[in-house]
């Protein structure tokens, strides 16, 4: 018989990983913000239909990627603080104010953090395309294009090489474009993700892309994407559109 | 960390129309601290056949003495040049051998191999550190940037690329992996092998 | 020391200075180990085992299209699933040693005793060796079923899975696996439980291996189902020539040119 009181550790943790992918890219005068629809855990596969992307106001789209459960949550969180701020000044926030937002709502937990890779894409105040990037605890910042997630690694110099024109001397006489056509650009998005499907174990079944255009820009680029639906109800202001793609479900 | 990556460095194969190409970084460090831009990791083994040793620094010269050693014994005893296959499968054995003491290497073979009629078939294989064997028909990577690379790959390789055409691409793949590569680059070097000819080529690369 | 042909058996020269290197901190990297679904069934006239096609390192895909079914003799196969190289290794080494046997023996070799020879390494290794095998085979008993743990346990069933889609197939098995199947209904069944691990698991995937052993021969069914195929690009990803910049370059050619020019003067005498 044992009578003597051992000491026991126990622990709880309170984060799990639930892989996919997400990426955005800013144009000149539209922003693409994408996802892909694989939640997981280990290596089963919990749903093959989980968004990753949430429009938030007419000119604003958020990606969430790492813990579903903050995910979600923080999500639900930046739609109620926008929610208010519309009943306070009767207008939708401007982005660059929810990026704001967004690190501070992250920092306030930095000793128990939201497990979220934050991006948020949309247009600037001034008709610009625009992607601000977060780490899980509020530092962020404005870029042309990043992806996060699990399949960051894969993806993000595929696209410093194709949108940053990296390491690629332009022919004698010319010069780099600055901003890539919407065309281009939303081929570029989808070949990142059936290459990220191919190599990662996590990245898979749907593929889920926003686009937001600035305010009288037109649909020049989209008219013959097939299966495009728009969210906006009114053709005034910025327009956000959703395209959807399958991807390969092993 | 592991001893895999403590002196970082990649390295990549991709098969073309009737040609290969292999190439790497020229990066040794000790974790984050660089000591040489010009370390060499990819070795000719005959006139057609290369092999890339990326992995732990003393380990890339105990092995490639090694299979240099043992390339000549199996040319002399068998009067005639190893097939890049035969090769293969000698580094894979030798990894084996070492399953239970491993040496810290992920070796990548890229050569044309000479069929019975005497055309000659590209041929790349990766392996990882004791030995298992992966054929593949377009690319393989190792080495600290691997996801990197494979990402790269997946998204710039086509098949029956041009010698040209091929090293600008499996340039490409290398240099924009390496560059988000914390223990890879400070420089490149490229190795397009035809039938007639290896054109090797050092890349002007970022040097941070 | 360092002979040409080493004698056989592992090599443990490495071994102090690895331990030493994981003292200071760097721990052994880890293998490639295949998460994988494989299976075996009995059906009317024979054996016929299945596999997926992914190998992975961690959450990456190092071959999209590996081979896991492996050669033992003309009427046995292995399908082999967990450390890669083990599974490779260790099916190679027993497929030349059943080669040996029947050479000695003079018999068609049994199933049994390459399970035997399979336990015995891997018992022996004490776990050490990670392969995950399914065994399956037609010999002078008759249709043969086995799965051999890493450890060297078998066990002898008419339906079994392995790897970690083991269970999504078993759950196909288990729904619908019935004595004396018919060739094509067993083959189904094989296919229906290597694609429920290669969708359900995310360690398995691509293509479905099938191999399907009588006593009449052994039909190797290899890639029997694509259901992944890569859609093709939005785009070429082409470069210009020219775009990379490179800082030297060095050609050697591999064909000697040799002109041979005719020295003017009398013509040989060849009367």
């Amino acid at each position: 018989m044992d009578s003597i009181a051992h000491p026991t550790q126990r622990q709880f943790n309170p984060y799990s990983d639930n892989g996919g992918t997400i990426l955005a890219i800013a144009g000149a005068d539209f922003t693409v913000i994408a996802g892909d629809t694989r939640q997981s855990e280990g290596y089963s596969i919990q749903t093959r239909y989980a968004p990753k992307v949430f429009p938030l106001t007419d000119r604003a789209v958020l990606a969430v990627n790492g813990f579903a459960a903050d995910g979600n949550m923080f999500v639900k969180k930046v739609k109620q603080r926008l929610e208010w701020y519309r009943h306070a000044h009767s207008k939708d926030m401007p982005l660059r104010a929810i990026a704001r937002l967004i690190q501070t709502m992250l920092y306030a937990r930095r000793f128990f953090p939201f497990y979220v890779y934050n991006i948020l894409g949309g247009i600037e105040e001034d008709g610009t395309g625009a992607v601000y990037s977060f780490d899980p605890v509020g530092s962020y910042e404005r870029e042309a294009c990043r992806a996060a997630g699990a399949a960051q690694s894969l993806v993000q110099p595929f696209l410093d090489n194709q949108i940053y024109f990296n390491n690629q001397q332009p022919a004698p006489g010319t010069s780099h474009p600055v901003h890539l056509p919407l065309p281009t650009i939303l081929s570029i998005v989808i070949d990142s993700f059936t290459g990220a499907t191919e190599r990662h174990i996590e990245v898979g079944d749907g593929l889920e892309m926003y686009v937001v255009l600035a305010k009288g820009r037109g649909v020049q680029g989209l008219e013959d994407v097939r299966g495009v639906q728009e969210l906006s109800v009114t053709e005034e202001g910025e327009r956000i559109f959703v395209i959807r793609r399958d991807l390969k479900k092993d | 960390m592991s001893a895999l990556e403590y002196n970082g460095g990649s390295v990549i194969a991709m098969v073309g129309k009737d040609c290969v190409a292999i190439a790497s970084d020229l990066r040794l460090g000790t974790q984050a601290l660089g000591i040489s831009s010009n370390f060499q990791r990819v070795f000719p083994m005959t006139d057609r056949l290369y092999v890339g040793l990326p992995g732990l620094g003393t380990d890339v010269t105990t092995l490639y003495e090694r299979f240099r050693y043992r390339v000549n014994m199996y040319t002399i005893k068998e009067e005639r040049e190893i097939n890049p296959e035969t090769f293969a499968h000698m580094v894979s054995s030798t990894l084996y051998q070492h399953r239970f003491g491993p040496y810290f290497i992920e070796p990548v073979v890229a050569g044309l191999s000479k069929s019975p009629t005497g055309a000659l078939k590209p041929f790349i294989a990766a392996m990882d550190l004791i030995g298992c064997i992966n054929f593949a028909k377009d690319f393989v990577v190792a080495g600290t940037a691997s996801s990197k690379l494979y990402g790269v790959a997946e998204g710039l390789w086509e098949p029956d690329l041009e010698p040209e055409d091929l090293f600008e691409t499996i340039s490409q793949t290398l240099l924009n992996a390496v560059d988000r590569d914390a223990f890879s680059g400070w420089g490149a070097v490229v190795h397009v092998i035809t039938k007639d000819r290896v054109i090797s080529r050092t890349l002007k690369a970022r040097m941070d | 020391m360092d002979n040409v042909y080493r004698s056989s058996g592992f090599d443990f020269s490495n071994s102090i200075r690895n331990h030493s290197l994981a003292e200071k901190g760097l721990p052994l990297p880890k293998a490639t180990s295949t998460g994988t679904t494989i299976v075996g069934c009995v059906f009317k006239d024979g054996i016929i085992l299945g596999a997926d096609t992914r190998a992975t390192e961690g959450p990456i895909v190092a071959d999209k299209n590996c081979e896991k079914i492996h050669y033992i003799t003309e009427s046995i196969r292995c399908c082999g699933a967990g450390t890669a190289a083990d599974t490779e290794f260790v099916t190679a080494t027993i497929s030349s040693n059943m080669d040996l046997h029947a050479l000695s023996t003079g018999r068609k070799p049994r199933v049994v005793t390459a399970m035997t020879m399979l336990k015995r390494h891997l018992y022996r290794h004490q776990g050490q060796v990670g392969a995950a095998l399914v065994l399956g085979g037609v010999d002078v008993t008759g249709p043969q079923l086995f799965t051999i743990h890493p450890h060297g346990s078998t066990d002898k069933l008419p339906y079994v899975t392995m790897g970690s889609g083991s269970l999504a197939a078993m759950a196909i098995f288990e729904s619908s696996w019935q004595p004396n199947m018919t060739r094509e209904h067993a083959l189904q069944l094989v296919t229906t439980a290597i694609s429920a691990g290669i969708f359900n698991d995310l360690g398995s995937g691509s293509n479905v291996d099938a191999c399907i052993i009588t006593a009449t021969g052994t039909e190797m069914l290899r890639n029997f189902v694509k259901p992944n195929e890569r859609v093709e690009k939005e785009r070429k990803y082409t470069f210009r020539r020219g775009a990379t910049a490179w800082k030297s370059e060095s050609i050697r050619k591999l064909i000697v040119n040799e002109q041979v020019t005719p020295v003017a003067g009398e013509a040989m005498d060849v009367s």
